[in-house]
């Protein structure tokens, strides 16, 4: 099996899953009780809280576990809103292409009466600078734009858009799922104040993530019932998924050079090579992109049909297709950088990881095409288009 | 799995795939922007469908179920192949996923617009409520998704 599906999950490295196994049945003790048992298990969890916010230049008590990125999404708007609706700051900036834990808790906040500016994000995948500014307002409470699309993988301003919400002193989140353990993250130079993350995306357990948030931020709280997290997330901590998270971030971070220069070698072969086919486009600004994302729009063809020969092929893959998402619309991410519809479905995303060969590559190198070949050749869309009764959009 | 060994089958060995140059009848349904689109073609002698095509730009299911129906309309006669449902598409195919239900109906429909595109051309009256009215939300049979 050739997988490249690591936008979706990655696999636990070896030296995670060893760092957590002493979690579930020697160092079990509950990090809330007393007795040195506990206590040691308390140690380790701060130990990893040290250990995730030297990752992001945090401080450990700015870090919070979370069961994920989308918690940590959900939790940091809500508490961003609530923090501008005591100030009678009920307006939100955010972007068209946002993943939906961000896209749907917005939806909730628009219907109890707060306003949201969706910024487009144009063919290239990234916002504009003028059009935030332009976009802010007095009430602005809170600024919400993704480090890095998680299917296009196109990396947005951080930095220049974390300075202008702090010198506007507007709360500035990132959904940092995609990026975090990929691209280098510095939450103080960025001037990030609340920053969410998944382990599950970088090597480490799935069911972790955590959210970062800024010292003076006051936080409310997601669950109520016990001390853990400050007091704010309540329920004994998943020690075990959080040291894992610790070591796989701390490892993605070592390793980041090295493993974004391979996946970028890789990633642009595949661009190169699959380019070639004719009527396809990449999807997404070509260089200020995940070093591991691929995502090409194949006309005439749709994306189920593309995934499944795929995985007949051995190669697991993904699509922004209709069909995928279980609902009539394609990826909303394509149709924000202004792919048709009926272009939008038959889109093939591949997102590499440190363990992605040569090999491999060069083998869907060769299947791909095969198959965007025997689909069109049954497809009326593109006896359309050969007839010229219909027009190429790419 | 998503889909039963009877799609998969269909749908990696679909039959009947292909045009038919000089077909008595051409169909096509669906809409590019829903993300399918069948066409069937069909030759049509003493009232009997004696050969079926098809091209399919669509789904796993879409393709299968555009295989399944030339396959149960094949060498029936056109009163037969009008009687032909989505339902027994589906039952054939030993079901589909609910929300791919409308890959069945779409299929139903591609073989109705064939029939009636043959009896507009022979000039032979039919009922026209019976057809396909190119609106993609008869098929989807949920959000209307309109040009």
């Amino acid at each position: 099996m050739i997988y490249l599906d690591n936008a979706g999950t990655t696999k636990v490295s070896k030296k995670v899953k060893q760092a957590m196994l002493p979690f579930f049945d020697e160092d079990y003790g509950n990090a809330s009780s007393l007795y040195t048992f506990g206590q040691r298990a308390k140690e380790q969890l701060e130990n990893a809280r040290a250990m995730v916010a030297k990752c992001l230049n945090a401080q450990p008590r700015e870090i919070y576990f979370t069961s994920g990125g989308s918690e940590s999404d959900n939790w940091a708007i809500n508490a961003a809103a609530q923090i501008g609706a005591r100030q009678n700051k009920k307006h939100i900036i955010s972007t068209t292409f946002e993943h939906h834990a961000v896209l749907h808790t917005l939806k909730k906040l628009e219907s109890q009466g707060f306003e949201v500016t969706y910024l487009p994000v144009h063919e290239n995948g990234i916002v504009r600078l003028d059009e935030l500014k332009q976009a802010m307002r007095l009430d602005t409470c809170l600024v919400t734009i993704m480090f890095a699309n998680n299917e296009i993988g196109t990396i947005q301003p951080i930095a220049e858009i974390g300075k202008l919400c702090r010198e506007k002193k507007i709360l500035f989140h990132t959904d940092a799922v995609q990026a975090t353990g990929h691209v280098a993250i510095d939450v103080v130079a960025m001037n990030i104040d609340m920053l969410s993350m998944s382990s599950h995306k970088f090597h480490g357990p799935k069911g972790v993530g955590a959210l970062y948030v800024r010292q003076g931020i006051a936080l409310s709280n997601l669950i109520e019932g016990g001390a853990q997290e400050r007091g704010k997330r309540a329920g004994t901590e998943n020690v075990a998924g959080i040291y894992g998270m610790a070591v796989a971030l701390q490892d993605a971070v070592a390793e980041m050079k090295e493993v974004a220069a391979r996946e970028t070698k890789l990633r642009d072969k595949l661009f190169t090579e699959l380019g070639k086919i004719p009527h396809s486009a990449i999807n997404g600004d070509r260089k200020h992109r995940l070093p591991n994302n691929f995502n090409m729009c194949f006309e005439g063809i749709e994306g189920e049909s593309l995934l499944l020969l795929l995985d007949d092929a051995g190669v697991c893959a993904s699509s922004g297709s209709a069909c995928t998402s279980g609902s009539l619309d394609p990826s909303h991410v394509l149709l924000a950088i202004g792919r048709p519809h009926e272009v939008a479905h038959g889109s093939l995303r591949l997102t590499l990881s440190k363990y992605t060969t040569e090999d491999e590559i060069d083998y869907v190198i060769k299947k791909v095409p095969e198959i965007v070949d025997y689909l069109r050749k049954m497809s009326p869309v593109w006896d359309e288009l050969q007839k010229g009764e219909r027009k190429y959009a790419l | 799995m998503l889909y039963s060994e009877k799609v998969m089958d269909h749908f990696r060995n679909p039959r009947n795939v292909g045009e038919i140059p000089d077909a008595d009848g051409i169909g096509e349904v669906g809409n590019a922007k829903c993300g399918d689109i069948m066409r069937m073609y069909i030759k049509v002698k003493d009232n009997i469908i004696t050969d079926v095509k098809f091209m399919t730009f669509g789904c796993g299911s879409a393709i299968a179920t555009s295989s399944m129906a030339t396959e149960l309309i094949k060498g029936k006669s056109l009163d037969e192949a009008l009687a032909l449902t989505n339902q027994a598409v589906v039952e054939a195919l030993d079901g589909l996923p609910a929300y791919k239900l409308h890959c069945s109906v779409l299929a139903e429909e591609a073989v109705k617009a064939a029939i009636k595109d043959y009896y507009d051309k022979h000039n032979i009256a039919y009922d026209e409520e019976q057809y396909c009215t190119g609106n993609c939300a008869c098929c989807h049979m949920h959000d209307v998704h309109e040009e």
